[in-house]
Parts: structure tokens; C-alpha cells; sequence
């Protein structure tokens, strides 16, 4: 029997927010338990939600991206269940009207463009932490602690289509909407840390067959790896039992990493009934055309789109673009040094390069960093007119890095201002001629590299600032 | 003096001429507490030592008039910091919250002095106060029987003059039923007026903070301080406050009054019928007019409101858990079992009746049949008064169907119990401000008269109310205690 593979993915993401979706606490991680609370997030009887706005645009941002049709008008509804992380007994969520809708995203697989649809993009609130003394869940626990810091941060959902026909794809697919995300600075998409995470759909069905097959969901993958991982032994695990003659069963698995195999999740007691409604506490939001027109021009480019745009106008590599638009910053930072420069591919060469090297090697992002794209054209600039060699200038840039001097202060403060001048050179080449009989001799035998030493010698004299087309010619000049 | 006699507006002018100083003020409602207290029941606490130290320190300051100075129950479903909350619940009995409510922060930037809290019906789902969890709150008009709910502890303590104005909350005539009870003046504001943040929420759609007072000037100048947009509360509507005590002329002439017939037929006790017609007649002779009219969709209020208002109170009330604050089981094998125990021990009867009803409607199944059918409802509800108001300036009824009834007379029929709110929870419904006035007696009990009104012209419905109690003074009638 030939099977195709079934997958779909839900994502969650947390916003990059200064506070909660609902309240003013901040977001913030790492500080004392529950010390980022007030009476909303902790739901507080007599409490009320106050929808955060630039979550709404983070959304708004993210669902343009993904080529959404965003609703004028959307509902907050409460999604009713009991757990001792959730303060309220209910999560804030969108049901029936999510924010946006019918989008989606391109994914390049094996050379060749696909295009997974997006279903919906949604807004809701994270819930908290639990720690369980003498057990690993709260069944069996001696006690169990609540820790409310996280209650109420601002998550987005986006669901897909079940359009992905394969485990490579579901990760390639993952990898891209990290990307967009990150690039679009809504959220740093870490699947490692639970910045982002994500559930995936899997079921399989006959080739040919248009109806679905029955689905179980896979959870707890902390990695794009885990993701492709999880859903290829799902994969295999339900080919078996169909091919076998058994039947899927709906069910939730967790991956498990260390030993990269699923097991089915414990069961709850029940299928949840969430009773869903629209949160009478909060009004419909509103997103009107004209703040949806100023979120997409302030979200500018989407990676795809500069892709192909630098591709035709700076002419540079791929690999070297894929690197270029990693983040907006280091986008923004290639074409502005582009064009001050006048180099792009100079440009692209130094930030891919010695710069991204400082930056790693000193665990920094560019932002953090003080070279700024003027600066960085000048040093192009002094070495494109060899006012300082490519080795001088490599010093220079980590200074640079370091303090946010300017180059051409640099270059004179250390003395490494190329020397071009002849007649400050034409000493250096008698002296270096005379003191080597021997490279003389074999280069007047016809041993043309021979002159490679005598340059080399002329350099140390001068500390590398000779400039090497210039003390060649003075050497020949010598020999002759 | 008896200054526990006197309005909040006569207080003011006595401590604005320093006639009298606020410490003798509190002083003298605190003794009138003592003595009539334990007829009474009002109060789930007081908070004497609080209410003098504010006293004092407004004697040395002085008094600018508004209602600085004034003391001022406030209803125990309003979070109080620092003061017990308790919502009459055994699941709230010492929960005390951690910030004020906006009314109560607005309260005390006007200088008043909030004097205790007051017995509800629990989570103010109930007509009597017979549904609180600590005590029933008996009517100073005759202690058999109910003060009505479930304000009543704050209807109850205004007409025992036992404080000079109170809050109270109505989700569907929570304040205005208890205020016909006892025979004194309750508004229900507009939705979105007033400010619902820190107000423990029983039906988020339908819940509304309003004054409960000795006379309509009292009220309008509780609403001055009230009646503010907060940013907290989204549903708080961002509309100018205007100033309410301008709305106080006695002036009718060429007002619209729509009389609906499905408010003053069956069910309709025939004195209170009486007292209605008598009201409308005194209008007529101040230069109004009324006309029967017809609102078809009235029928149906009451199950649209036992649909809307238990589903939202069932999610509302979900968060009584045990887990952060409020009552914990003793008896807790695991998590189920300290849910179930919290539950089943902190909440009372018609609580629980609620939180079922409401879960069945929102369920997957019902939903559509139910809450989805309510809401529907609600907006021909909201259509009809639209379009009465196009016609009326004001659309009067009485308030309940009969006087104050005997402690235990419904206690065992939720239905008829339900059916004492007919004429109050379309208004709820529909979102529009109402209020009640005390408009005549039958056998020695008080009868209201709701004046209801267009959304966010609570001036109307002062002017209106105003032009009648200067006509007919039943504001002076004092029970005999
Ligand atoms: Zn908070």
C-alpha cells in the first residue's frame, strides 16, 4: 500500500511585549516567583482585562506576514477549564473570530517552492508555572507550588492547513515562521527555551484517497530537529499498524528526546468540553484599515521578497543573502554600508566575515555592538584606496568594535596609514635589495617568485604599511 | 441631634457651615447602628475605628461640599483593601482583597467615609438577602419581612437610616427592587457608566454599581462622584460625565411617558397597580402625558436573563478554587477532590443552582439553543426599548410586582422568587439606566415606581424623579423602628 503523510501545525509563540496581554506586569523572566503579579493576572475576584495594543500589533504584524486577511473585527472568548496554573479557571482565547485568517506561507523544499496554508492567527494568554514536590506531575505529588509570573503573557497561535506532506517539511516549515518571527522582531522563536512551541497533526491516508485519516498529536518537541524526528517515528509507527491491519486512534503523544521515541500522553479523564464564549468583559476588538496600513508599512520587506531583491541588485551569492537577512538589523546594516560605500559585495564580505567573527567570538548581536554602517564604509573605503592594507584594516575593525572609534582615527593613532608615497619607499627598496644578494640572483636567473621575498622584507621594514603594488614596482625598478 | 435623620445633601451643608463636625456625624450613625442593628442585620461588618480617624483628619482639613465628609455603606460584593470582602460567601468569609475598587477609590478622593459593608444575597444572585451565607437582612418597614436583594443590607441600612446613602450593585434589580422594599431611591446607571472594576463579578454583561439613597438629590450627587470612564474596565464607556445635580428641576411639562401593559398586567398586584396609576396621574397634572404601549418581546425577558446571566456567573465563579485565595477543603486526596470539597463546602443553594444551569447552557450541544437563542433575545429586547424611546421620553412601570414580602415566603420556590425581578431585568438586558422612587404605601409598605430611560441620560431620569418627589414628598415617611 502507498501512504501520504498528513501533517498540520500549531504554534504558539510569546510576543515580545514589555507587559502582560492583559495587565501592566512585565514580562520579564528569571526573577523571584511570583513577583511580576497584581490582581488581574492573579485573577483577583472583582479583576478586569485591559487588552494590550501592542500585542495586537505584533499580531497584526505577524498574520500580514504570513499573507492573512486580518478581521476588522475579532472576540476574545473564554475557554472554561479547571487547573491550578490558570488563576481565572478560564484562558482568554479567540474561538470563533480569531484576529486573521486564510494566509499563507511559502517554504522552499529540494530546490522548489511550497505553499502551506495558514488557517488562522490568534491572540491569548499564556498560563503558569507549577513546580510538584516528590512527584514529576500533580498526580501523586506531596504538594505542589504555583508560580504566576508567567500567567498572562501575551501568546499568538497560528495553525496551519494540514497541507505538509512530509516530516522535512514540517521542520522546514517551523525554521521559516522562526525566521519571520524573528525577523520581524515579534518574538525570539526559541523552541529550546518554550519561547515558541509547537503541536503537530499527523495521520496518513492511501495515495489517491482525499478524505483525512484519523490523527493523533504530537507534543513536546523542544527542537526543529525533534520536530522532523517525532513526526518521522509517528510516521513509521503509523504505517506499521495500518499496513499491519490495525486502526489509528486519536491521541495525544509527547516526544521523547533522549530516547527520540513517542509515547502516548496519559489520558484526562474525559474529552474537555471548554465552553467556549465570548468574554463579556472585554469588547470586540476593532482593527480598522488604517492602523493595519500602518503596521504593514512599519513591518517594510518580508525576508522572501528582500531575497530576491538582493539577489538582482547587489548580485551577491544566495548563501550570502540567506546570512544577510538572518535579522532586519543585519539587513538594514548591509544595505545602508552598501550604499554609503558604494561596495556591496565589499560590504556583504566584511559583515559576513570579520565582523560576524568579532561578533561571536565576543558572544554580541550587531545591535549590541558600536560599529555602525558609516563607520564600517569607511574602513571599506581606506582600504579600497590602500590608505591601509586588508591586514591592518582586520585589526582596526575589532578596535572599532570595541571602543566606536572611527576608523581613519584609528589608522593614524596606530600608524598603520598605508605608505604609497615613492619617494618615501625608494630607500626601502635599495635597502632591501642590497642586504639580499641572494633573492637578487635567483630572480635575475628567470626565478620570478623570488621577488616575493624581497617585498616580504620591504613590508617588515615598514611595519606592513608599504603598499605592496608600490614597493614592487620599486623593487623591479632596482633590479633592472 | 438625630443627624442619622437628615440626607447626605443636609449633612453636607451642616459640615460645610461647620454646623456640626464629621467625628459627631460618624459618631451619631455609628450609635443609631448600635441601637437598631440587631432589628435590622445590614451589615456584614463596620469599620468604626477607620471611619473616625478619616473624620478626624477631615475636621482639621474642612469641607468643601460635594459629599466630603459623608459616611457611606458599601455593599460587600465591592473590594474593599485591607477590609474583608466577603460577597455573603463561606467561599469568600475572610477573603480580604489585596486594591480598592474604582468607586472606592473615587469615594475616597471625594472625602467620604465608608462606615462597613453590607449583607447581599450571595454573590448578589437572590431578591431577599435570604441567599447570604452569614444572615438575612430583615426590611425597616417590618422586620418579617425581606429588605429585597440583593442589596438589601444597603437598602436596609439607608431607609434604618443607619447610614445616609449606600452602594449597592444590580444585575437584574439588585438595587432598585431592595430600594422599592424598603422605600427608598436606587438607580441602576447605564452600562458602562460607572465603573465595574473591583466589582465582584456575578454577570459581566449585566452588573452595574449604583447609589442607593433617602432622596433623588442624594443620588444625583452620589452619581457625580461615581460616574467616571476608567481605563480598567473596558467595557466602562469613555463619555463626559455631566453634572448631575443641574438635572435636579422640577419640570415635566410636555414629558412622554410610555406605559408598557406587559408591566402592569398579569402578575401585578392590584394596590401597587393603584399606587402606579396614581403616580402617573400626579405627572399628568404636572403637564405630562402617558400612553399604554405594547414591548411584545418583555415575555421572554425573564429566560433570556436565566440563560445569559447563570452562564456568564459559571465561568465567573469558576475561579473560587481553593487553589489561590478564599475557602480550601480540609478534605483534599488529590486535586479533584479539593475542588469538588471547596466547591461543595463554600457555596450556598441558589449558587450552585446557578453555576448549573449556566454550565448547561455554554455546553456543546446547548450552545446554540441556549446562550446564542438569549443573546438574540436580548437584542430585540434592546430594539424594542430603541424604539420607544424614539417616541417617550421615559418609560415608567412599578418596580416589582408587590410589596416586601414575609423572611421564608419564597425561600422554597425559586421560580416565584425569580419572578419578583419581571419588571427589572429587561432594563439589564437591555443596558439602559432605571431608576426607582418611593411612590405611595400599601398597607404601611413601600411601593416603587421604576422610571426607565434612554442610554446615558440618567439627567432625565432625575429630572423626572425629582419632579415627582417635590410633588408628592414620600421621601419624608420614616419607618417606625
Ligand atoms: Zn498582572
Amino acid at each position: 500500500m502507498n501512504f501520504e503523510t498528513v501533517i498540520g501545525l500549531e504554534t504558539h509563540a510569546q510576543l515580545q511585549t514589555e507587559s502582560k496581554m492583559f495587565c501592566s506586569c512585565p514580562t520579564k523572566f528569571g526573577n523571584d516567583p511570583n513577583s511580576n503579579i497584581c490582581p488581574v493576572c492573579t485573577g483577583q475576584p472583582g479583576s478586569l482585562p485591559v487588552i494590550n495594543e501592542k500585542a495586537i500589533r505584533l499580531a497584526v504584524k505577524t498574520a500580514l506576514a504570513l499573507n492573512c486577511k486580518i478581521n476588522n473585527e475579532s472576540v476574545f472568548a473564554r475557554k472554561n477549564y479547571f487547573y491550578p496554573d490558570l488563576p481565572k479557571d478560564y484562558q482568554i482565547s479567540q474561538f470563533e473570530m480569531p484576529l486573521a485568517e486564510h494566509g499563507y506561507l511559502e517554504i522552499e523544499v529540494g530546490g522548489q517552492i511550497r505553499k502551506i496554508g495558514i488557517t488562522r492567527v490568534h491572540l491569548e494568554e499564556d498560563a503558569g508555572k507549577l513546580v510538584h514536590k516528590g512527584s514529576a506531575g500533580i498526580k501523586g505529588a506531596d504538594y505542589s507550588l504555583v508560580d504566576l509570573n508567567r500567567t498572562g503573557t501575551p501568546l499568538m497561535e497560528i495553525v496551519s492547513e494540514p497541507d505538509i506532506r512530509t516530516p522535512e517539511e514540517a521542520r522546514i516549515f517551523m525554521e521559516e515562521l522562526a525566521h519571520i518571527l524573528r525577523y520581524l522582531e515579534v518574538c525570539d522563536a526559541k523552541l529550546e527555551e518554550g519561547s515558541m512551541r509547537c503541536d503537530a497533526n499527523i495521520s496518513i491516508r492511501e495515495t489517491g484517497e482525499t478524505k483525512l485519516g484519523v490523527k493523533t498529536e504530537l507534543k513536546n518537541m523542544n527542537s526543529f530537529k525533534a520536530v522532523q524526528k517525532a513526526l518521522e517515528k509517528e510516521e513509521t509507527r503509523q504505517k506499521e499498524v495500518v499496513s499491519e491491519g490495525g486502526k489509528i486512534f486519536q491521541q495525544t503523544l509527547l516526544y521523547d528526546e533522549a530516547t527520540s521515541s513517542v509515547h502516548p500522553m496519559r489520558s484526562k479523564e474525559g474529552s474537555h468540553d471548554y465552553r467556549y464564549f465570548p468574554d463579556p468583559d472585554l469588547l470586540p476588538l476593532y482593527v480598522d484599515e488604517k492602523t493595519i496600513e500602518e503596521v504593514r508599512s512599519s513591518a517594510g520587506e518580508l525576508p522572501m521578497d528582500k531575497f530576491k531583491r538582493f539577489l538582482s541588485q547587489y548580485g551577491i551569492p544566495g548563501q550570502d543573502i540567506t546570512v544577510l537577512i538572518e535579522s532586519r538589523h543585519t539587513a538594514d546594516f548591509f544595505e545602508e554600508t552598501a550604499k554609503i560605500s558604494g561596495e556591496p559585495k565589499l560590504s556583504a564580505n566584511w559583515i559576513i566575515g570579520d565582523v560576524s567573527a568579532y561578533l561571536n567570538a565576543n558572544d554580541l548581536s550587531l545591535k549590541d555592538s558600536k560599529l555602525s554602517a558609516a563607520a564600517l564604509s569607511e574602513l571599506i573605503t581606506l582600504v579600497k584606496n590602500s590608505t591601509v592594507s586588508g591586514n591592518s584594516a582586520k585589526k582596526i575593525l575589532g578596535e572599532m568594535m570595541k571602543t566606536g572609534k572611527k576608523a581613519k582615527e584609528l589608522v593614524e593613532a596606530m600608524g598603520a596609514t598605508q605608505i604609497s608615497d615613492e619617494a618615501a619607499l625608494v630607500e626601502i627598496a635599495k635597502k632591501v635589495v642590497a642586504a639580499n644578494p641572494q633573492s637578487v640572483e635567483a630572480y635575475k636567473n628567470g626565478k620570478e617568485a623570488a621577488i616575493k621575498h624581497l617585498i616580504g622584507q620591504a613590508m617588515k621594514e615598514t611595519k606592513g604599511r608599504a603598499n605592496p603594488q608600490v614597493i614592487e614596482g620599486l623593487i623591479k625598478k632596482e633590479l633592472c | 441631634m438625630s443627624l442619622h435623620k437628615l440626607t447626605a445633601h443636609e449633612l453636607s451643608d451642616k459640615l460645610k457651615s461647620k454646623d456640626i463636625s464629621c467625628v459627631e456625624l460618624i459618631n451619631d450613625v455609628y450609635n443609631r447602628i448600635d441601637s437598631v442593628e440587631s432589628k435590622i442585620d445590614a451589615f456584614n461588618c463596620l469599620t468604626k475605628e477607620a471611619a473616625i480617624k478619616k473624620a478626624k483628619e477631615l475636621d482639621n482639613k474642612g469641607f468643601s461640599g460635594g459629599l466630603s465628609g459623608i459616611p457611606i455603606a458599601i455593599k460587600d460584593n465591592i473590594c474593599t483593601e485591607g477590609t474583608k470582602t466577603t460577597c455573603s460567601s463561606k467561599i469568600l468569609e475572610n477573603f480580604v482583597p489585596p486594591y480598592n475598587a474604582t468607586v472606592v477609590e473615587l469615594l475616597q478622593s471625594e472625602g467620604m467615609i465608608p462606615i462597613g459593608k453590607t449583607n447581599l444575597d450571595e454573590f448578589a444572585m437572590g431578591s431577599s438577602t435570604e441567599n447570604s451565607a452569614f444572615k438575612t437582612t430583615k426590611n425597616p418597614w417590618d422586620i418579617q419581612r425581606v429588605p429585597g436583594g440583593s442589596s438589601g443590607g444597603s437598602a436596609a441600612a439607608v431607609a434604618a437610616d443607619e447610614a445616609p446613602l449606600a452602594l449597592g450593585s444590580d444585575t437584574g434589580g439588585s438595587i432598585r427592587q431592595p430600594a422599592s422594599f424598603c422605600g427608598v431611591v436606587g438607580l441602576k446607571p447605564t452600562y458602562g457608566r460607572v465603573s465595574r472594576y473591583g466589582l465582584v463579578a456575578f454577570a459581566s454583561s449585566l452588573d452595574q454599581i449604583g447609589p442607593l439613597t433617602k432622596d433623588v438629590t442624594d443620588a444625583a450627587l452620589l452619581m457625580n462622584v461615581i460616574a467616571k470612564y476608567d481605563r480598567r474596565d473596558s467595557t466602562s464607556a469613555d463619555v463626559a460625565t455631566p453634572d448631575y445635580r443641574k438635572a435636579l428641576i422640577k419640570d415635566v411639562k410636555g414629558l412622554k411617558i410610555a406605559v408598557p401593559k406587559e408591566l402592569m398586567g398579569e402578575g401585578i398586584e392590584e394596590n401597587t397597580k393603584k399606587a402606579i396609576l396614581e403616580a402617573l396621574k400626579i405627572y399628568e397634572k404636572m403637564g405630562a402625558t402617558f400612553k399604554e404601549i405594547s414591548l411584545p418581546s418583555l415575555k421572554f425577558a425573564l429566560a433570556t436573563y436565566y440563560i445569559i446571566a447563570p452562564a456568564e456567573a459559571s465561568s465567573n465563579l469558576s475561579r473560587y478554587d481553593g487553589v489561590h485565595y478564599g475557602h480550601r477543603s480540609d478534605k483534599q486526596n488529590d486535586l479533584m477532590d479539593m475542588y469538588l470539597n471547596t466547591r461543595k463546602e463554600g457555596f450556598g443553594p441558589e449558587v450552585k443552582r446557578r453555576i448549573i444551569i449556566g454550565t448547561y447552557a455554554l455546553s456543546s450541544g446547548y450552545y446554540d439553543a441556549y446562550y446564542l437563542k438569549a443573546q438574540k433575545v436580548r437584542t430585540l429586547i434592546k430594539q424594542d426599548f430603541d424604539n420607544t424611546f424614539k417616541d417617550f421620553d421615559v418609560v415608567m412601570s412599578p418596580t416589582c410586582p408587590s410589596p416586601a414580602f414575609k423572611v421564608g415566603e419564597k425561600v422554597s420556590d425559586p421560580l416565584s422568587m425569580y419572578l419578583s425581578d419581571i419588571a427589572t431585568i429587561p432594563i439589564n438586558l437591555a443596558g439602559i439606566p432605571a431608576i426607582s422612587i418611593p411612590c405611595g404605601f400599601d398597607n404601611d409598605l413601600p411601593v416603587g415606581l421604576q422610571i426607565m430611560g434612554k442610554a446615558f441620560d440618567e439627567e432625565t431620569l432625575f429630572r423626572v424623579a425629582f419632579s415627582y418627589e417635590q410633588e408628592t414628598r414620600w421621601d419624608k415617611r420614616k419607618p417606625a423602628l
